[in-house]
């Protein structure tokens, strides 16, 4: 008998992919993760253990901006949570309705701050929330809420929650849309059965479609969470990389922008940069466990 | 169906709930483009006037095709973006071939392997990125760019890709196959045209993002011939902070071909999301 060839197509097709995703990707990962146990002494790079982590954590100067930017990481995703899902939910379920005229238009029109650029967003809600252009101010005078008006993100304690929830405005698109397909797939018949038992209108929402999305709604969580936890481009684009004002806006990904690239008159620092990095790994990654292992397995899933 | 059902009070309902979500949403982007045509007076004014006669003005798009070189960054943009995704969707759908065609050792582990990237995000190497672009000689260069998206992209398109091709009939490979189609022609000749739909859902999945990123840029390619739009505006509009008309004229020019390609690909974006392709 012929011992079976060996089969270099297989090998032809993975590799490419293979090859880029290990070397751009999963080996950068674990590097950085290596760096952060060096540093840097008399430009030599020496390993140093777990001292960075000490430092971070330990030294008053960094724990105070590590503690500080967390803390605006969580509020930044508790808006989220809050504001984000519960409207892409709520416009979902009434774009699902079946006899909607123009659901198709009304939908692309809310996706289209989803595809702008943080940069694009970052500077138009500047500009339309300045002071000096008076856009924000007019209107509300309009509506007689004039004596409402702040400089929102200039001052230190609106400015993060303004930015959530610009963030928010740009991204409801996505829970939007991922809402809306998994209330499409639900079965008529299924609805029709509450209907004869005379569930209907909003009852039928809370009692028969909510309980059939929940797995929906657990994915959007977790998009949100990745996404807030290694967000950077908006804070960059409207406050730069200090987050101002006095660093009221800052989060893990401006913290280690500004830590392993430098800034002004501080000097990169590479290696601090790994152990924010690391840091801001383990927490998706505790994140993303939770999910996986505490949410989705509970839910329950429907087959139709 | 019932009453409740068409109800058409609720129907009025629904649909003053979504025009004014579709005004909250199309506002900053309107107020931007409107301003950007009109004198500077006008701007500070009127700024929710459109422009007429007496207040139309282009001086801002003159001084960002003077100052700016916008049509190199564009240039830029366009060839990481195009690159990027020929890059993700040849090597994911061979990878996605391999992985949902064959059976083999490792089969399992290596889909597993390829599937980490869909939720760690790839900044978090970033620091380790920027160390391998400067030893390789690539930092400053669209190629570390391309690289990067690539691999970036690849995770998602593996796993998409290949949850259709295991769609696909083995009575018509193997038919192939009996006709003499080497495994390489029966990818690209026999099931790529079938997953067609699939393939641009991932590029409409990952143009965006590409197109839009700031972060990596802005740490691998900041130079002033490898700049993106997106970074080169943003670049750009720090300078003339207090240039309101070359402001607006950069946001509006920044706006445009995002716009564009929307316009062209919602119906594929939008189905693509929709049929659940992000399960």
């Amino acid at each position: 008998m012929q011992k079976p060839r060996f089969k270099w197509h297989i090998l032809v097709f993975l590799a490419p992919a293979v090859l880029v995703y290990t070397a751009i990707m999963i080996f950068p990962l674990f590097n950085t993760l290596r760096l952060a146990l060096f540093s840097e002494v008399d430009q030599v790079r020496v390993f140093v253990g777990l001292e960075n982590f000490r430092t971070l954590f330990g030294d008053p100067n960094w724990s105070e901006q590590f503690w500080n930017a967390l803390g605006n990481n969580f509020w930044f995703f508790f808006i989220h949570m809050l504001v984000q899902n519960p409207i892409g939910i709520a416009l979902a379920a009434i774009l699902s309705h079946p006899r909607l005229r123009y659901a198709a238009l009304y939908r692309s029109a809310i996706f289209v701050p989803t595809i702008l650029s943080f940069v694009i967003i970052g500077f138009a809600w500047k500009l339309i929330l300045s002071p000096i252009w008076g856009i924000a101010p007019d209107m509300l005078k309009a509506i007689g809420l004039k004596s409402l008006y702040a400089p929102w993100l200039g001052k230190e304690e609106y400015a993060l929650t303004t930015l959530a929830l610009i963030s928010v405005w740009q991204f409801v698109g996505i829970p939007l849309m991922l809402i809306y397909a998994a209330l499409l797939s639900i079965p008529e018949e299924v609805l029709e059965a509450g209907e004869v038992d005379g569930i209907t209108g909003a009852a039928a929402f809370w009692k028969i479609k909510l309980p059939l999305i929940l797995p929906s709604i657990g994915i959007i969580s977790i998009l949100t969470f990745v996404g807030n936890f290694n967000a950077f481009d908006l804070i960059y684009a409207a406050q730069g990389a200090l987050a101002g004002p006095d660093f009221s806006t800052d989060i893990l990904g401006t913290f280690m922008y500004r830590t392993f690239f430098g800034f002004q008159l501080q000097l990169g620092d590479p290696h601090m940069g790994s152990a924010i990095a690391t840091a801001m790994f383990g927490i998706i990654l505790i994140g993303v466990c939770i999910y996986l292992f505490g949410i989705q397995t509970r839910l329950r899933r429907y087959q139709f | 169906m019932n009453k409740a059902r068409r109800n058409p009070l609720n129907s009025a309902l629904a649909h003053v709930v979504l025009i004014t979500y579709t005004v909250i949403a199309l506002f900053p982007v309107f107020v931007i483009l409107i301003n950007s045509f009109k004198t500077r007076k006008a701007i500070f004014r009127e700024p929710l006037a459109l422009p007429d006669a007496e207040s139309f003005s282009m001086i801002g798009y003159q001084t960002v095709m003077k100052q700016g070189d916008f049509f190199l960054y564009f240039q830029n943009s366009m060839i990481v973006t195009v690159a990027s995704l020929f890059f993700v969707l040849v090597f994911g759908a061979m990878a996605a071939f391999a992985l949902s065609e064959y059976r083999f050792k490792g089969n399992t582990l290596m889909g597993l392997y390829l599937a980490l990237g869909i939720m760690i995000p790839i900044r978090i190497g970033t620091v380790a990125i920027l160390e391998l672009m400067v030893s390789t000689g690539l930092v400053n260069t669209l190629w570390a760019l391309i690289l990067v998206y690539t691999a970036q992209g690849l995770p998602l398109a593996v796993f998409i890709l290949s949850e259709f091709m295991r769609q696909v009939s083995d009575d018509l490979k193997n038919a192939g196959r009996i006709d003499g189609l080497s495994e390489y022609t029966i990818l690209f000749r026999l099931v790529l045209p079938l997953v067609r739909p699939s393939m641009a859902t991932v590029a409409v999945f990952n143009m965006i993002p590409i197109w839009n990123d700031l972060w990596f840029p802005l740490i691998l390619a900041p130079a002033e011939e490898t700049k993106t739009l997106t970074l080169g505006s943003q670049v750009f509009i720090g300078q003339f902070v207090t240039d309101w008309n070359a402001v607006l004229s950069a946001l509006s020019m920044a706006i445009l071909p995002v716009m564009i390609l929307y316009v062209i690909f919602s119906r594929q974006l939008i189905r693509g999301i929709t049929s659940g392709a992000v399960k």
